[in-house]
């Protein structure tokens, strides 16, 4: 082999080695990419809700009521609505034998008899009249109109049944099946039927587990690298806190589960599943995320300013307090909401304390049982209709969008308040 | 109540705060403060609010064991077990509160009664003592600053003490993990041995009915149980899958973005990448078991293989991507403080940039390398949900990536998941699954940040 052709040789490498890097990194982003699209793609139709339109004759004999007075709000509350129903549903098709009429039935949400009350409640004027009203379609339904399931597989292994989808097309040649915003997932509760459930809970659960969460590990965070940072004298002592705040950065979050469940709830007797005890274990993950971030701002404040402030006569703590905290508050907070979108995502320990409870009321306070999003995500995923998977999808979307805008609102407080000492 | 007192001393403590301001002002008078009137203002609200707050948080803290101390010392010559005792004392309690809906006894009644008359003199007897320590201390306070003697001084030790206890946070949390841990560990380990655990071949838990809490325990029940060698093949089983990923793909990205890439692609690409490190576990566990595993499962049929629906390398191939940005971004920081010079003589010589990259600049970044992957081995070690979500959570002991294995995360959260019975071995297990896991990544952390630490002063 001479010169020239081991140059040639070298020279390959070089190519390749730099084809191999590049490689790697397009390979990285198409797992991003491949993935969102992944999620997008199949969450997107949970934003949509399928409505059927079916015309409703108030009559008053049906709800036995009395036709020549104006019913009151009582009277309708007290009305029967699960037999009208029926009726009503009968008319679709009227020759429908008894299996038939149950398949009818279980073509809409379970909520039907709710929502024929609510309508006549809201618009008393239609008593008595035939009037167009709009019922939740069924799951099996919604995911028909959707397109997420196929039709052409025999009967036996369809969730709708061939009489349920002959009406279904019936109604959609007559514009009767209509698709709008669904903004039910955004105020429901969690639900065991696809097409009635919401993030409401699980978000309230969320938002309160990352204000506790908030409340206790930011004053602490601070004060604590304040401390470590300012005022602690070098010695042993202080070593071993440094090493065990970097070392507890890096336990795996199921340990701290581990400890809610261990101490919060077995040693103090905290409520079970709520926020509450969900936010201080989230606290306790959080600390050393805080600390770390907060530790380097104060690093990064140049001594001159200490210096200043002492020339001048102030004491060391109002020093601290006045001139580099204020200075260093911009790097803390933007490192406190990097750690709380952390928590936000974080599921492993809330199962362990028993936020995976299926809750479907809205909680009110920190101590009411709740689920959390990410807890609500590993709750559909874990249920086996259809139905939920986009609502999973949909739900992963949300949270996203959550962390991406507390994200980015670390980067804005992080650019624009933050000096640049050079 | 105990609201009622806690808002009574903040209120307190704050108009103490102006009126010992007002006071300074009124002494400045005549005489010269020794600090800002304001420090007058806090030295009297600290005296204020911080003994009777003190008082009122240990309070309520110890009353609940002393009357049940009170209420059970009459039946404690009756040689009760302390489950008995217990199970009595919750009777006390519900029937005090109405709630009760068993048998009644003349025991209980009366026991519920002098419970009832021992919570309202504790009440009334907190609410005294809280405000006399109050008024004292305040009172105290107030002799002080009315004697103009020096504020400033002790407010700030007092704010300095406050600090010094917020930084103890870290050290409790760490107790508090070993303690919970430990003590469920140690009484595990009084029902099975530890040789069973460590070198035991089967892990079946399901076994372990929970069983009624006044019969005895019969560790013969137990054999064969709780063996978890299966699940500490598992572990690294699924980490490793997981490294044969993020390594070459991290490493490579890291080198690239460090030696070759543009300051665009930089600039771009560095962020995008670590987008795959801030997107929630449980999100790559949908995916794996959503998209992944199906995907290779029926790539498997094509090509003839019987693979599972929750394999091995479904769940440590996406855990592998999630690992992806810790190992990129760290070894990207490790190689770009690889100083220059060592990079101009490489070139002066006549070393190509990739020569240079793999002769040169990656022994010397070796260290810093081996850190950031230990690193990521100890994230591996440590998901959850993505094992839990894609993976198994039959202990299988295999080696085969098609199948399905368990890891330690996973039977942790198996066994957890619902109700959980305190004192039952299903659940100390977890604690012992809890503490081995503590340790193999603490050990893990220590090694990689001493290596980190080392190979930075090297450089610096």
């Amino acid at each position: 082999m001479n010169k020239e052709e081991r140059l040639i040789k070298r020279y390959k490498a070089e190519k390749r080695f730099q084809f191999y890097g590049k490689a790697a990194i397009f390979m990285a982003l198409l797992f991003l990419v491949v993935f969102l699209t992944k999620i997008f793609s199949t969450g997107y139709t949970a934003f949509q809700k399928t409505w059927l339109v079916i015309p409703v004759n108030y009559n008053a004999d049906l709800l036995y009521l009395d036709p020549d007075k104006k019913p009151t709000t009582e009277d309708i509350n007290d009305a029967d609505f699960y037999e009208f129903g029926i009726e009503t549903f009968i008319t679709l098709d009227p020759d429908a034998s008894e299996d038939q009429i149950m398949e009818l039935k279980k073509m809409f949400a379970f909520t039907f008899e709710r929502e024929l009350k609510y309508y006549l409640l809201d618009n008393p004027d239609s008593f008595g009249k035939t009037v167009d009203v709009k019922l939740t379609a069924s799951d099996d339904l919604d995911q028909v109109f959707k397109g997420n399931y196929p039709r052409d597989i025999p009967e036996n292994r369809r969730r709708a049944s061939d009489y349920q989808l002959k009406i279904f097309d019936k109604l959609n040649e007559d514009g009767r099946i209509i698709s709008e915003f669904n903004a039910s997932f955004f105020t429901n509760a969690d639900s065991r039927e696809a097409e009635l459930a919401g993030i409401a809970s699980s978000f309230m659960g969320s938002l309160f587990s990352i204000l506790v969460c908030l409340s206790i590990a930011f004053p602490v965070a601070l004060l604590a690298a304040v401390y470590l940072e300012e005022f602690a004298p070098k010695n042993r002592f202080t070593d071993f806190i440094e090493v065990n705040i970097n070392n507890l950065a890096a336990v795996p979050s199921i340990v701290f589960g581990l400890l809610g469940l261990g101490v919060l709830l077995a040693v103090f007797g905290l409520p079970r599943s709520t926020p509450l005890v969900g936010g201080i274990t989230l606290s306790l993950m959080t600390l050393p995320t805080i600390i770390i971030a907060a530790r380097a701002s104060l690093k990064a404040v140049p001594p001159s300013i200490r210096e200043a402030a002492l020339a001048m006569g102030a004491s060391k703590m109002q020093t601290t307090m006045h001139h580099t905290v204020p200075l260093a508050l911009p790097g803390t907070l933007s490192g406190t909401i990097i750690g709380l979108a952390q928590a936000l995502g974080e599921t492993a320990p809330l199962i362990l304390i028993g936020m995976v409870a299926f809750v479907n009321t809205i909680p009110g306070t920190p101590m009411d049982p709740a689920a959390s999003l990410p807890v609500q995500i590993y709750i559909w995923a874990e249920s086996a209709e259809r139905g939920f998977v986009e609502k999973v999808s949909a739900c992963i979307m949300v949270l996203l969008f959550f962390l991406i805008f507390m994200n980015l609102g670390a980067q804005l407080i992080r650019h624009k308040f933050e000096k640049k000492w050079n | 109540m105990n609201s009622v007192i806690f808002l009574t001393i903040v209120l307190l403590a704050l108009s103490s705060y102006f009126f010992g301001r007002k006071k300074a002002i009124l002494i400045q008078s005549n005489k010269r403060l020794t600090a800002l009137p304001k420090f007058y203002g806090y030295y009297l609200a600290i005296w204020c609010g911080a003994p009777a707050f003190l008082l009122y948080a240990l309070w309520s803290i110890f009353e609940p064991s002393i009357v049940r101390f009170f209420i059970l010392s009459d039946y404690s010559s009756q040689g009760l077990l302390e489950g008995e005792l217990n199970l009595f004392y919750e009777k006390v309690k519900s029937l005090s509160r109405n709630q009760y809906s068993g048998e009644l006894t003349a025991e209980l009644q009366r026991s519920a009664e002098k419970y009832l008359n021992f919570r309202d003199i504790a009440k009334w007897s907190k609410v005294v003592i809280v405000l006399s320590l109050l008024i004292a201390s305040t009172g105290y306070a107030y002799t002080k600053i009315s004697n103009n003697t020096k504020t400033r001084e002790p407010v700030e030790i007092f704010l300095k003490g406050v600090f010094f206890l917020s930084s103890l946070a870290a050290i409790l949390t760490t107790i508090g993990i070993i303690f919970s841990l430990l003590f469920q560990t140690i009484e595990f380990f009084q029902v099975i041995p530890l040789f069973d655990f460590v070198f035991g071949m089967h892990w079946y838990p399901a076994k372990a009915f929970v069983r009624d809490a006044s019969e005895a325990l019969d560790p013969s029940m137990y054999s064969d149980t709780f063996g978890a060698v299966p699940i500490f093949a598992g572990t690294f089983f699924i980490a490793l899958i997981a490294m044969c990923v993020a390594i070459p793909i991290g490493l490579l990205s890291g080198i690239y973005m460090a030696e070759y890439a543009s300051k665009r692609l930089r600039q771009y690409a560095k962020p995008v990448i670590e987008i795959l490190a801030g997107i929630p576990t449980v999100v790559y566990g949908f995916f794996a078991a959503l998209t992944v595993g199906p995907f290779l499962k029926d790539l498997g049929l094509s090509l003839g293989l019987e693979v599972s629906a929750e394999s091995a390398l479904a769940a440590g191939g996406v855990m592998g991507i999630m690992i992806i940005p810790f190992i990129s971004s760290l070894s990207d920081d490790v190689i770009t403080s690889v100083p220059q010079n060592l990079r101009d003589g490489s070139y002066a010589m006549g070393a190509t940039k990739s020569e240079t990259i793999k002769r040169v600049i990656f022994p010397a970044a070796l260290p810093g390398i081996v850190g950031s992957i230990l690193l990521g081995v100890s994230r591996a070690i440590g998901e959850t949900m993505i094992v839990v979500m894609a993976s198994g959570l039959a202990a299988n002991l295999t080696l085969n990536p098609l199948e399905s294995t368990s890891t330690i995360t996973a039977q942790i959260v198996v066994i957890l998941i619902g109700d959980q019975q305190f004192g039952d071995p299903k659940t100390q297990a977890a604690f012992a699954l809890g503490l081995s896991l503590f340790i193999v990544t603490l050990v893990l952390n220590i090694v990689a940040l001493s290596v980190v630490k080392k190979y930075r002063e090297k450089y610096e």
